[in-house]
């Protein structure tokens, strides 16, 4: 229980210990705390940003669906008015064609009705002339009514 | 009495209560003290070899520890050792910051190396008492050829007020160092005889002068001294305890038995004063280095 030299000492080293703490201990150890807290916040705050970014990106989406929903609704009634334009254009079409066909066969109708006339107005020559030639057999010069007969085949 | 049967009682108590001593002698000569009386007789001229031993150490196995955990401490994933370091670490921080408002990037390590030194310190006082200081004399005796009597060997170095008042009287030196660098001459000298009387009539302050400094200075003083005998005089009466329990182990079975039970008992409630103490310590040397930082202090 003496107090002697050792208090001195103890004094001494307790002073090497606390600097030899603050120089080589401590910065490491609080450096790494420090660090661990940083990385710690930021990890919390990454997370909680992306927890932030799902629910705008589950919006944007939600959003997106339903401007689908409507440009597909929009394009089916585009369809179905593109498909009875394409119906009434048809129907359009065929009435044409047929007025077409129509005049055509009309057109054929009078040629046909024509040449038949020509070949006709030719027999019926034919037949005057045979006819005439038999009436008048003697007394008629072939030749020379013949052009009478023409003549007045014309007028028919 | 760890079947030392011409040890009385009373000699088997000094002997634990002994430091090895290692000192001048009155003739001139130095060397290890053989019992109290030449110890004594030393004075200060002398040093407690196992005091400083184990004080050494244990603050080097502390630095040793914490320095290689800090060498691979990093901010990932702690390991074992290092979730153990970085647990004090972060609570003598918290505690710093807590108590501590100036700026000092001493005031920390100094918390923890005080905490975690007068705890390993505290704890060699968990060790059955004639441990360590049988293993000394048997070394002392064998290797030395010295009477393993004449052997002394405390383990506690807190039990020693030498170590005690060695840390407090750095600390001391500390604060006053601070308070000198904050203050300045005046603002430490006013610290002392402005308070805590204090008046305008500047004769009244004459008189008041005088009384002031005599009560702060012994405030003062009582800071290193009672910082010191609260540590010593705790780890003194505990291992007194347990030296007065190790002697039960010579009263027969039944009594040794009783001795053991108690010395068990004992050594648990321990666990509990040697970290209090070793808090106490470290947040007192805290209060009085932020005492020092206080620039204007209101009594």
């Amino acid at each position: 229980m003496n107090i002697n030299l050792t208090l001195i000492g103890q004094s001494i080293t307790f002073a090497i210990f606390v600097w030899f703490c603050y120089a080589y201990v401590w910065p490491p150890l609080v450096n790494a705390l420090a660090e661990r807290k940083k990385q710690i916040s930021e990890g919390l705050a990454a997370a909680e940003r992306g927890q932030h970014e799902q629910e705008l990106a589950e919006k944007k989406a939600a959003e997106h669906l339903k401007e689908a929903k409507g440009q597909a609704s929009e394009i089916i009634v585009q369809a179905q008015k593109r498909a009875s334009e394409i119906v009434d254009e048809a129907k359009d079409d065929a009435r044409s064609e047929a007025e077409r066909i129509k005049v055509g066969a009309e057109a054929e109708i009078k040629q046909e009705i024509n040449r038949a006339r020509e070949h006709l107005r030719q027999q019926v020559a034919v037949l005057a002339i045979a006819g005439a030639e038999k009436i008048l057999k003697k007394e008629v010069n072939a030749e020379a009514h013949a052009q009478t007969l023409n003549a007045l085949a014309e007028q028919l | 009495m760890s079947g030392d049967t011409q040890q009385t009682a009373a000699e088997y108590i000094k002997h634990h209560l002994q430091n090895m001593t290692y000192g001048k002698f009155p003739d001139g000569h130095w060397g290890l003290a053989h019992d109290a009386a030449e110890a004594k007789a030393m004075g200060f001229m002398a040093i407690h070899v196992d005091t400083m031993f184990w004080s050494i150490f244990l603050g080097a196995l502390f630095l040793f520890l914490f320095k290689k955990v800090a060498n691979t401490a990093t901010a990932g994933v702690p390991g074992g050792m290092q979730n153990f370091v970085e647990m004090i670490v972060e609570f003598v921080d918290s505690s710093v910051k807590g108590t501590f408002s100036g700026r000092n990037p001493y005031v920390a390590p100094m918390a923890l190396t005080i905490f975690v030194w007068v705890f390993l310190i505290n704890f060699m006082d968990l060790m059955p008492v004639d441990w360590l200081p049988g293993v000394a004399g048997w070394i002392g005796h064998n290797l030395f050829g010295m009477d393993p009597h004449h052997v002394y060997f405390k383990v506690v170095p807190s039990t020693d007020p030498n170590a005690t008042f060695g840390m407090a009287l750095a600390v001391f030196m500390l604060t006053l160092y601070y308070s000198f660098k904050q203050k300045g001459m005046i603002g430490f000298v006013g610290e002392l005889t402005l308070h805590p009387f204090s008046s305008d009539n500047k004769v009244l302050q004459l008189v008041f002068i005088p009384i002031n400094f005599v009560l702060e200075f012994v405030a003062l003083l009582a800071k290193p001294l009672s910082l010191s005998l609260r540590l010593y005089g705790n780890m003194f009466a505990g291992e007194m305890i347990f030296i007065l329990i190790a002697l039960m182990y010579g009263g027969g079975w039944l009594v040794g038995a009783f001795g053991g039970f108690l010395q068990l008992g004992w050594a648990i409630f321990h666990i509990l004063i040697i970290t209090l103490q070793a808090y106490i310590f470290m947040t007192l040397t805290i209060v009085y280095m932020d005492l020092a930082y206080q620039t204007n202090e209101d009594h």
